[in-house]
């Protein structure tokens, strides 16, 4: 049986169907868009918050895109238990609707950043990293200029006593160091995840990172582990 | 917190203005509201400045509300 993928559409979404395409022809599974301003995923396994520019970014990145129709039904799917995974304005939106702590502010540097870099995986007891060991290192790209994770120290230390950081960035041999922090995310943090473990958002763009002739392979173990623990469940 | 803030302070001290600290970037947003009363149209000021125009992980907010005639 295959499982089924919802990639939402947002006006100014450019990773739709990057997303959409990993699902269906990568992974081998069922997928379909689904416009943002429809009010019902339908029955779905697992719903992407694709990357792009939601509603050009304005006001915050995601603060308008939280608001379309469909974000009620997603929130609704959330808390139901429902698979959430949100790449990078993904991210920002999960933020902005609250189904994920925190908040992503502009790059420390400023710029756009767009390049390959290292995450270590700290959590592989996770839906979207069971495919990995913990501490593996896994090289995927980036695309963003807002994805500098900001937290209060409370908040920061609650997802660390209860492991939802599940990516945080590093060097090429796994260590976590200021000079492989891309954004200046505190902590290095790249990818976070609800308490309940059903809903995940990274800026790193996984699906970037799926077929072989892009290159790298790496972000496929996000999208495996997906599949498997559906397989396994 | 504030990186824009930041890059803005270190361009004002490279003008010489050394004196100035603590830069910060933050929004401006007008709005018309049509209301019976002032206390009507601050409690939907803040309504719409806690629901969407600001985020309370980082932002804070203040407004003032002025009477226009139609």
């Amino acid at each position: 049986m295959k499982l089924k993928f919802g990639v939402v559409v947002f006006p100014g979404s450019n990773c739709d169907h990057d997303a959409h395409y990993v699902a269906e022809t990568i992974l081998g599974q069922e997928a379909r868009l689904i416009w943002h301003k429809e009010s019902s995923l339908g029955d779905l396994d697992v719903v992407i918050l694709p990357g792009g520019f939601s509603y050009g970014d304005y006001l915050r990145c995601g603060a308008l895109a939280r608001f379309s129709p469909i974000m009620k039904d997603v929130v609704r799917f959330a808390n139901n238990g429902g698979v959430v995974l949100g790449i990078c304005n993904g991210f920002q939106i999960l933020v902005e609707a609250g189904l994920l702590p925190g908040v992503l502010l502009r790059n420390s540097s400023l710029k756009f950043a767009c390049k390959y870099v290292y995450l270590r995986v700290e959590n592989a007891e996770t839906r979207f990293t069971s495919q990995c060991r913990q501490g593996d290192v896994l090289e995927i790209p980036i695309a963003h200029g807002d994805g500098n994770y900001f937290n209060d120290q409370d908040t920061l230390k609650r997802l660390e006593d209860r492991q939802q950081i599940v990516f945080r960035y590093c060097e090429r041999d796994g260590r976590v160091t200021e000079a492989s922090n891309p954004n200046g995310s505190l902590s290095n943090i790249a990818g976070v995840m609800n308490e309940s473990g059903n809903v995940m958002g990274m800026m790193p763009h996984p699906e970037r990172a799926c077929d072989p002739v892009l290159g790298h392979t790496d972000g496929r173990k996000v999208f495996d582990s997906l599949v498997e623990n559906f397989v396994l469940a | 917190m504030d990186p824009q803030g930041k890059a803005v302070e270190h361009g004002v001290h490279s003008l010489g203005y050394t004196k100035v600290k603590n830069v910060r970037i933050g929004k401006y947003v007008e709005l018309n509201v049509d209301a019976p009363t002032e206390q009507e149209a601050e409690r939907i000021t803040k309504e719409v400045s806690e629901k969407l125009l600001t985020n309370p992980v980082m932002e804070d907010f203040t407004f003032t509300v002025e009477k226009i005639s139609s």
